[in-house]
C-alpha cells in the first residue's frame, strides 16, 4: 500500500461511488424514494471529486461549488418529496411503472 | 407636343390603354356611360393622332422614326426594349386599327346596350387596341411577340365573354390553344433569330440578313436546311396560328360565338391580320428564303379557296363571314408568297374596312333579329333596315371585287402579282385565287339573297319588331362603307404602282412582281378590268347565286341531294375538327390523363407528397417507443450517452478501451 | 505507512459498502439509515481532505435534515413494499452492467495515470490554526456573492415550492381572515341592548 493517498484515489472512490448509483437506479426502477436516495449518492460523488480537486489543486473555489451544490441538491430533495407526496396522495402509489401518463 | 413624334407614339398607345385600365377597374364607379365615354375618348385620340401619325410620315414624308422609350433588360449583350419603329407601313396600320377600333367601339353603344357585362366589354376592346398598336409599331421582336400574346389572349377574353355559354368556353379554349401551337413555332423562330443574329432589333436583324443568309442548320443530322428558311418558316407558323391559316384555322369560325364586334375588329379587320402584317414586316427575312415563300403560298392558296367553299354551306349569317374572312386572309398569304407585300397590306387595308363593315351589319341584323343569327330565317329585311341593306351591299361588292369599289383594286392587284409570280406553287396559286373570286361571290351575294331579299321567313313576333337599328349602330356602318368604296382608288396608285412603302418593305429585284404590272391610273384600271377573268367569274358567281336563291330556290337543295358526298364533306368542313377533336385533343386528353393518375395521384401525391408524410408518421411511431415515459429509461440513455462522450472527447481513451476488452 | 491511508481506505470502505447497502436493502427505511452512513463516511473522507466546514455542513445539512425528511416521508407513505421489489433480480445483471462499465470508462480518466502522486503531489497539510470556514466565508461573500445570493433565493424557493406543493384546502380547516377582522365595525360585535331596570328585591 502506498504510503500517500494520491489525487486519483479519490477520483476513483468518487467513479465507484457514481457506478453504485447508477446500478441502484437500475434495479431499484420501482421505487421513487430510493431512486431519490441514488440521485442523492450520485451529487455525493460528484462533490467528492470536486473536495478532491479542491485540496491537491490548491483551489477553494471547488468547495464552494460543493457549497452551491448542496444548496441545491437540498432545494430538489425537498421539491422531490413534495411532489413525491402530492402524488401518493392523488394515486395511493410512487410505483414507477405506473406513473407513466405524461408519455408521448 | 406635335412637335414631339415620341410623345405622340407613346400617347397613341397609352390612351386606350388609361381607357382599358380605367372602365376595367373602375367600371361600378364611373357607370355604364362613363365607361363608354372614357373608352371612347382614349380610342378617339389614338385615332386623331394616327391620322396625324399618317400625315406626318405619308404625305410630309417624314424620316423613318426608329428608336426606344424603355430598356426593360439587358442581359449578356442582349437589350430587350419598348421601342417604335413608325414608317409608312406601320402608319397605315395605325390608322386602319385605331379606326375600325373608334367604329367598333360606337357600335358596341348600340349593340352592348342590355348586356351586363358592358363596362368589362368596353375595356377588353380599349385593352385590344392597346396591344394591337404596340404590336403594329414595335421596333423589336420582343415586344411584337409581347402585342402578339396580348392581343391573343383578349382575343379568348371575348371569345368567351358570354362565359356562362357552353360553346364560348369550348370556342375560346379552342382558340386559344390553336394558338398555342402557332405561338410554339412564332416562340422558336424568335429565339432562332436571337441565337443566329444575336439580337432582337429590327434594324439590327435585317441590317446583318447577309451574314446569316449562307447559313445552315442540322437538326436531323445529314440534312442541313437553310438558317433562314428554318426562322421563316417557324415565324409564318406564329403567322398561321393569328391569321388563321391552314391547318390552323379552326379556331377561327367558332370564335364567332363571341359578340359580334368582337368578329368585326378583332376576328376580322386587325387581330388576324397581326401574321399578314408581321410577314409583310419580315420580307427582308423572307425575301432571302425561296423555300419559305413558297410555303406561304401553298399554305394561303389553300386557305383562300377552300375556306371559301365552306362559306357556301353555312346558314349563320357570322360564320359566313367568318369563312369569307379566311378566305380573304388566304389571299393576303398567297400575295405575301408572291413577293407582293405591297398588295397583301393594301388588301389587309381595304379589308379591314369592308369585312369589319360587314361583320357590323350583320351585328345590326342580328340585333334586329333578336338574336337569331340563322339566314334561313331571315329574308326581305331591305324594307325594314335600309341603312344596314345599303351598306351590306357595299360591303359585299367591295368583297367580291366589284370594279371601282376597294376590294377590287387590293384583289385584282393580288391576282396580277401572283400571275406574274415565279415562286413554286405559283401557276396553283392562280388558278385557286380565280376560283375563288367566284366561290367569294357566290357566298357573298347568297348571304345577301337570303338576308335581304325573297320571302320573310322569320315569325310573326320578330317581324312586327323589326326596325332599323340606332344611330350609334348605323352610324359605323355609313362611316365604314366610306372608305369600303373609295379607299381603294384612292391608295392604289402611291401602294402598287407607287414606293409608298420605302424601306419598310424589301423585294428582291427578281422577285419584284408588282413591277411588272402595268401602270394605270384608278379609273383606268377600273375600266380595263371589266373584259378580264376576275370580273366575269365574280359576275358569274353572282348571277349563280341570283339564280339560286332568287329564281329557283330549289337548286341549293338538288345541289346538295346530288352531290351529297362533297356537301357533307362541307358541312364538316373537311372533317378537320373532327380530326382535331378526336385525336389531337383526344390524345392529350388520354396523355394528361395517364400523367395525371400516374404522376400526380400515384407518384406526387401517393409517394413523394403522402408517401413522405407517411414515413415521417412511420418513423415517429417508431421513434416514439423511446419516449416510454419510464425514468429509467432515460436514465439509460443519458448514460449512455455519457459513456460515448467520454469515448469520443477524452483524448486516448478508446485507444485504452480496445486494449482491456482485448485483455478480458 | 502513516495514519492517513489506514483512514482513508477504512471510511472509504464504510462508504462503498453503506452505499451499496442503500441501493439493495429492501426496506426503504434501512435505506435511508444506511444513506446516513455513506454521508458520515464521506464527512469523515472530507476532513481528510482538509473541507472541514462542508463535512460538518454534509452532516448537518443532510443528515440533520434532508434524510429525516426522507424518512419522515418514507414512514407517513403506506408504501406496499413488495411490488417495488418487483423486478429487482431480473435488472440486477443490466445495472450492474452499466455500473461496471461506466466505472471502468471513469477509472480510465482519472487512474493514476493522469491523477497519480507523479502529476499531482499531495500538497502540504496546513498548520492547526487554519481556518477552513474561514477560507471559504472569504470567498464565498466576495467573490461568489452573487451566486451565493441565488442560492438564498433558490431555498427560498423550494420552500414556497415544497409548501405550495403539500397545501392541502380542506374545507373544515377554520382562516383567520385579518382583513376582515381589521375592518370590523363596532356596532358588527357590540350590541347594546335597552331593558328595564329591574327593582331591587
Amino acid at each position: 500500500m502506498a504510503n500517500e493517498i494520491a489525487l486519483s484515489h479519490y477520483l476513483i472512490l468518487g467513479a465507484i461511488l457514481f457506478g453504485l448509483s447508477i446500478a441502484g437506479i437500475f434495479i431499484n426502477r420501482k421505487n421513487v424514494i430510493i431512486l431519490l436516495m441514488a440521485i442523492e449518492l450520485m451529487l455525493l460523488a460528484v462533490n467528492m471529486n470536486f473536495i478532491a480537486f479542491a485540496r491537491y489543486l490548491g483551489d477553494s473555489a471547488g468547495q464552494v461549488f460543493v457549497f452551491f451544490i448542496l444548496t441545491v441538491a437540498a432545494a430538489e430533495s425537498a421539491i422531490g418529496l413534495a411532489i413525491l407526496v402530492v402524488l401518493f396522495r392523488n394515486k395511493r402509489t410512487i410505483n414507477v411503472d405506473d406513473l407513466n401518463q405524461m408519455k408521448g | 407636343m406635335l412637335d414631339n413624334m415620341p410623345t405622340v407614339y407613346l400617347t397613341i398607345v397609352l390612351a386606350p390603354l388609361m381607357g382599358a385600365i380605367i372602365a376595367g377597374l373602375f367600371g361600378k364607379t364611373i357607370g355604364r356611360g362613363g365607361a363608354h365615354w372614357i373608352t371612347i375618348l382614349g380610342v378617339a385620340i389614338a385615332t386623331v393622332l394616327s391620322l396625324y401619325v399618317f400625315k406626318y410620315h405619308v404625305m410630309d414624308s417624314h424620316a423613318i422614326y426608329n428608336g426606344s422609350v424603355y430598356t426593360w433588360l439587358v442581359s449578356d449583350g442582349i437589350k430587350l426594349e419598348v421601342g417604335f419603329l413608325v414608317d409608312n407601313l406601320t402608319a397605315v396600320m395605325l390608322v386602319v386599327v385605331s379606326f375600325v377600333s373608334l367604329m367598333v367601339h360606337v357600335y358596341t353603344v348600340g349593340y352592348m346596350h342590355d348586356d351586363p357585362g358592358y363596362q368589362r366589354f368596353f375595356s377588353y376592346i380599349s385593352l385590344f387596341t392597346f396591344s394591337m398598336l404596340m404590336l403594329v409599331m414595335s421596333n423589336n421582336f420582343m415586344q411584337l411577340f409581347f402585342g402578339w400574346e396580348a392581343v391573343g389572349l383578349v382575343s379568348y377574353l371575348l371569345i368567351g365573354f358570354w362565359f356562362t355559354r357552353e360553346s364560348a368556353i369550348f370556342a375560346n379554349l379552342k382558340a386559344f390553344l390553336v394558338n398555342r401551337v402557332g405561338d410554339f413555332g412564332f416562340v422558336l423562330g424568335i429565339a432562332a433569330v436571337l441565337l443566329y443574329f444575336g439580337s432582337v432589333d429590327y434594324a439590327t436583324v435585317f441590317a446583318s440578313t447577309a451574314k446569316v443568309s449562307g447559313q445552315t442548320l442540322q437538326i436531323f443530322p445529314g440534312h442541313p436546311w437553310s438558317v433562314l428558311t428554318v426562322i421563316c418558316i417557324l415565324l409564318f407558323i406564329g403567322a398561321m396560328g393569328k391569321s388563321a391559316q391552314f391547318p390552323l384555322h379552326v379556331w377561327l369560325p367558332d370564335s364567332m360565338e363571341g359578340p359580334t364586334p368582337i368578329s368585326a375588329l378583332i376576328h376580322a379587320a386587325t387581330m388576324v391580320t397581326a401574321g399578314i402584317f408581321m410577314v409583310a414586316r419580315m420580307s427582308p427575312l423572307f425575301e432571302l428564303s425561296e423555300t419559305a415563300l413558297s410555303v406561304v403560298m401553298v399554305i394561303g392558296t389553300i386557305t383562300a379557296l377552300f375556306m371559301g367553299l365552306l362559306g357556301l354551306v353555312q346558314n349563320d349569317i357570322k360564320r359566313v363571314v367568318a369563312y369569307s374572312t379566311l378566305s380573304q386572309l388566304g389571299y393576303m398569304t398567297v400575295a405575301l408568297g408572291a413577293s407582293a407585300y405591297a398588295a397583301s397590306i393594301f388588301h389587309l387595308m381595304t379589308h379591314a374596312f369592308f369585312k369589319a363593315l360587314l361583320f357590323l351589319a350583320a351585328g345590326s341584323v342580328i340585333i334586329a333579329m333578336h338574336h337569331q343569327q340563322d339566314m334561313r330565317y331571315m329574308g326581305g329585311l331591305r324594307k325594314y333596315m335600309k341603312i344596314t341593306w345599303l351598306t351590306s351591299l357595299v360591303g359585299s361588292l367591295a368583297l367580291i371585287g366589284t370594279p371601282f369599289f376597294s376590294g377590287f383594286y387590293s384583289k385584282d392587284s393580288i391576282i396580277e402579282a401572283v400571275a406574274h409570280s415565279h415562286t413554286p406553287g405559283a401557276s396553283y396559286a392562280y388558278v385557286a385565287v380565280l376560283a375563288g373570286v367566284f366561290v367569294t361571290a357566290l357566298y357573298s351575294f347568297r348571304m345577301y339573297f337570303l338576308v335581304f331579299h325573297g320571302e320573310e321567313r322569320m315569325d310573326q313576333h320578330t317581324r312586327e319588331h323589326l326596325h332599323e337599328s340606332p344611330w350609334v349602330v348605323t352610324l359605323p356602318l355609313i362611316a365604314l362603307a366610306i372608305p369600303s368604296v373609295i379607299i381603294g382608288g384612292f391608295f392604289v396608285e402611291p401602294m402598287i404602282f407607287g414606293k409608298f412603302f420605302g424601306p419598310a418593305i424589301f423585294v428582291l429585284p427578281a422577285h419584284d412582281v408588282l413591277a411588272h404590272l402595268h401602270a394605270h391610273d384608278w379609273k383606268e384600271m377600273a375600266l380595263h378590268a371589266l373584259g378580264t377573268a376576275p370580273f366575269l367569274l365574280a359576275l358569274g358567281g353572282v348571277l349563280t347565286a341570283w339564280y339560286c336563291y332568287r329564281i329557283n330556290p330549289k337548286v341549293p337543295a338538288w345541289c346538295a341531294r346530288k352531290l351529297s358526298w362533297p356537301y357533307k364533306t362541307l358541312l364538316e368542313k373537311y372533317w378537320f375538327d373532327h380530326l382535331y377533336q378526336y385525336v389531337f385533343a383526344a390524345l392529350g386528353r388520354w396523355l394528361g390523363k395517364v400523367i395525371w393518375q400516374l404522376g400526380d395521384v400515384r407518384l406526387i401525391d401517393g409517394v413523394i407528397i403522402n408517401g413522405s408524410a407517411n414515413s415521417v408518421g412511420r418513423l415517429a411511431r417508431w421513434a416514439r417507443q423511446v419516449q416510454s415515459g419510464y425514468l429509467y429509461h432515460y436514465a439509460f440513455a443519458m448514460i449512455l450517452g455519457l459513456i460515448i462522450l467520454l469515448v469520443v472527447f477524452v483524448p486516448g481513451l478508446s485507444g485504452k478501451m480496445l486494449a482491456l476488452i482485448k485483455i478480458s | 505507512m502513516g495514519i492517513e491511508p489506514i483512514l482513508f481506505y477504512s471510511f472509504a470502505t464504510v462508504l462503498l459498502v453503506s452505499a451499496s447497502a442503500v441501493i439493495t436493502v429492501r426496506n426503504p427505511v434501512r435505506a435511508a439509515l444506511f444513506l446516513v452512513l455513506t454521508f458520515f463516511a464521506s464527512a469523515a473522507l472530507w476532513l481528510l481532505l482538509e473541507a472541514e466546514f462542508l463535512a460538518v455542513a454534509l452532516v448537518l445539512v443532510y443528515v440533520g435534515a434532508v434524510m429525516v425528511l426522507f424518512l419522515f416521508v418514507v414512514m407517513m407513505l403506506d408504501i406496499n413494499l413488495a411490488r417495488l421489489r418487483e423486478g429487482f433480480i431480473k435488472f440486477l445483471p443490466v445495472g450492474l452492467l452499466i455500473a461496471v462499465v461506466m466505472v471502468a470508462v471513469l477509472v480510465l480518466v482519472v487512474g493514476p495515470e493522469q491523477f497519480g502522486l507523479a502529476k499531482f503531489a499531495e500538497p502540504a497539510r496546513h498548520n492547526a490554526d487554519y481556518s477552513n470556514s474561514r477560507e471559504l466565508g472569504l470567498i464565498l461573500y466576495t467573490v461568489y456573492v452573487y451566486p451565493f445570493e441565488i442560492a438564498a433565493v433558490i431555498l427560498l424557493v423550494a420552500i414556497v415550492a415544497a409548501i405550495a406543493l403539500t397545501l392541502r384546502h380542506r374545507p373544515t380547516t377554520k382562516y383567520q381572515n385579518s382583513t376582515e377582522q381589521i375592518a370590523v365595525q363596532r356596532n358588527q360585535r357590540l350590541r347594546i341592548v335597552e331593558m328595564p331596570s329591574e327593582e331591587r328585591k
